[in-house]
């Protein structure tokens, strides 16, 4: 722990908060429990609507499941401070001792690859959301991951410091090697689909 | 993430010996066995009777990879764990010991799950969103079946010293759930529904999409293994069965499935696959024809001239084992190996050769054929195949390689010491979970 900065003062994550005008993440609205409905068992019940809320982090790449909330880079780089980012990534995101977060080359010996090869810019949304802080994930608010997300596009050259990222923008950011990704093919799987190697002897 | 060479990671297992006192997972075969064994309990207490444990001079454990985040300082999550592969060496039969079985965790620890608190989530593109508790999960009749589980990090490489560092993040259960394909009829599935996204509830909340034809076919939401409850390390309570495919797919602590109409392109989906090779399979679902000797292996030693059994696991993600062949002298000759017990689909099958060894050098592999005649390739014929250079096999990280199911040769030496059969490459880009 010797090495994360300082934690946040209260204060100074009023204003962030402020700054960033907050998104409620909390499901406290009033849900109405579930009930059974019509399964042929009998069994199950349906989710309630906070259920689904705090659940359903999946953001596909067109971005569709993006929630609301916004944020800049310049926001973005006071939430990687604030948020003990820097800990692991380094204070702009390049010294480690975790992965790179700017630059960096994707190679065949690379495992995850480095931000600007990611093929969707919403993916970076969704893994932010469900995976960090690597210490405590699912503790930023909607709009420090957008922010965030806004700053490593920026750090990154694929957006400028001032744009705004929201449900609206991100989806549309084009990443620079958004060809190089294979996708999977569109014929779905069967069981009789061929592995793609073959070799007889 | 990780990457290292096999020096580094020799450095790291010793070190980790000094430290925990842990075996290597290299098997020491006669000699020094008992003399590594713990102190006697007493065997007729109490405590053994209600939950048994096996002979202290029994040693084996799991092997610990290193940290699956090379050089990560601290704050960790909380909980952490490291990666560990399975001891392959010692393996008897088809079952792994759910004690042994190799574990990864995609970088965060083990969630401890009450039971009685945790839901399965089925939503998205269905008629009726369910939540399920782990009790009415058993209210549906249940299925058994045996599958094994691979990593795609596993690769025979030259560095490795034994089976256990060349296949051991593989293992094989029986596995005891609901078919999936039920499940999704009670929530209806939509007809624009293709793939589903399955999420763990682990700290970085892992998710990987399934094709739903293969969710339909033979997937199961396991809540059992080996006879008992999965354990926190496989998942407990609940985790996803994906027979034959990529062990990503088996998602543990299964909280959530939601279907959807495309791949949802999720963070260990796409940040591997590079399109400079024309080989390279985004798509890669099932593994291939494999096969292993594990007797003898890497770091054993044949106990004297004479009679020997070859032993070794085949399996394949495209169905049954048809055949095993071993050889002797390098893959020149080889002949058919005797099946020992059940050849079941998607699961590993005992292969033995009964052979006489008379103190000369031998090189022993095994080669599998499956049900659908594929037939696993020589590490030659797999180079080949992506256009590589040798070397390029071991400094290209596994998931992008697809899947390493190259026939794996172990030396025999004249003095009956058994060391890695593959002609060394220098260094070796090794990356897991």
């Amino acid at each position: 722990m010797a090495r994360r900065p300082s934690l946040i003062s209260s204060a100074s994550v009023v204003t962030l908060l402020a700054v960033t005008t907050t998104f409620a993440q909390s499901s406290g609205a009033a849900s109405t429990p579930g009930q059974t409905h019509g399964s042929p068992s009998g069994l199950g019940r349906a989710p309630t609507q906070a259920e689904l809320r705090a659940w359903d982090l999946s953001i596909g790449p067109d971005g569709a499941e993006l929630p609301p909330g916004k944020g800049n880079a310049l926001q973005g780089a006071l939430v990687f401070t604030l948020r003990g980012c820097a800990a692991c990534h380094g204070p702009t995101g390049v010294e480690g001792p975790g992965p790179l977060l700017v630059g960096g080359k994707a190679t065949l010996s690379t495992n995850y690859f480095p931000v600007r090869y990611w093929p969707y810019a919403p993916s970076i949304w969704d893994y932010i959301m469900r995976a960090m802080p690597y210490d405590k994930p699912g503790h930023l608010t909607h709009d420090e991951v957008y922010a965030l997300t806004a700053f490593l596009l920026y750090k990154n050259d694929i957006i400028k410091e001032d744009e705004v990222m929201d449900a609206r923008t991100l989806p549309k950011v084009q990443m620079p090697h958004r060809a190089d990704y294979k996708g999977p093919s569109p014929a779905q799987w069967t069981p009789n689909s061929p592995r793609g190697f073959k070799i007889v002897p | 993430m990780r990457r290292e060479t096999q020096l580094d990671r020799r450095r790291f297992l010793k070190k980790g010996v000094a430290l925990a006192g842990l075996a290597t997972g290299a098997p020491v075969v006669g000699a020094s066995r008992a003399e590594a064994a713990a102190a006697a309990v007493d065997l007729n207490a109490t405590e053994q009777v209600l939950y048994g444990q096996r002979s202290r001079f029994v040693t084996t454990t799991r092997v610990i990879e290193g940290s699956s985040h090379r050089d990560i300082a601290p704050p960790r999550p909380n909980p952490y764990r490291p990666s560990a592969r399975t001891p392959l060496g010692e393996s008897v039969g088809i079952i792994t010991p759910t004690s042994l079985h190799f574990t990864t965790q995609h970088n965060y620890g083990i969630p401890d799950i009450n039971p009685a608190e945790h839901k399965l989530m089925i939503h998205g593109l269905v008629d009726r969103p369910l939540v399920f508790t782990v009790d009415e999960l058993k209210r549906f009749p249940s299925v058994s079946r045996i599958h094994f589980l691979e990593c795609v990090g596993n690769r025979p490489a030259p560095g490795g010293k034994t089976v256990s560092d060349t296949h051991g993040r593989m293992a094989c259960s029986e596995w005891t759930g609901v078919p999936l394909s039920v499940l999704l009829r009670e929530a209806g599935i939509k007809n624009s529904a293709t793939w589903l996204i399955a999420e763990g509830s682990d700290g970085g909340k892992h998710e990987k999409s399934v094709p739903l034809a293969k969710a339909l076919d033979d997937v199961l939401v396991a809540y059992g293994q080996n006879g008992e409850p999965v354990r926190p390390d496989h998942g407990f309570p609940l985790r996803l069965i994906v027979p034959g495919f990529e062990g990503i797919y088996n998602v543990k602590w299964l909280r959530r499935l939601k279907l959807v109409d495309q791949a949802y392109v999720t963070f260990q989906e796409h940040s591997r696959f590079i399109g400079s090779n024309p080989r390279t399979q985004p798509d890669s679902y099932a593994f291939g024809p494999s096969s292993v000797i594990t007797f003898p292996s890497g770091s054993q030693r044949l106990s004297g001239r004479g009679q020997h059994v070859i032993s070794g696991l085949a399996w394949s993600g495209g169905g049954e084992v048809k055949r095993v062949d071993v050889s002797v002298d390098g893959g020149k000759t080889y002949q058919e190996a005797r099946l020992t017990g059940a050849v079941l689909p998607k699961a590993h099958t005992r292969f033995e050769l009964v052979w006489r060894w008379e103190g000369e050098e031998a090189v022993l592999q095994s080669r599998c054929t499956d049900v659908k005649g594929q037939v696993q390739p020589t590490e030659a014929e797999y180079a080949k195949y992506w256009g590589f250079a040798r070397q390029q096999l071991y400094t290209t990280i596994q998931s992008q390689l697809g899947h390493c199911n190259w026939i794996m040769p172990w030396k025999v030496n004249r003095d009956g010491s058994v060391t890695n059969g593959l002609p060394p490459v220098g260094a070796v880009v090794d990356v897991h979970g």
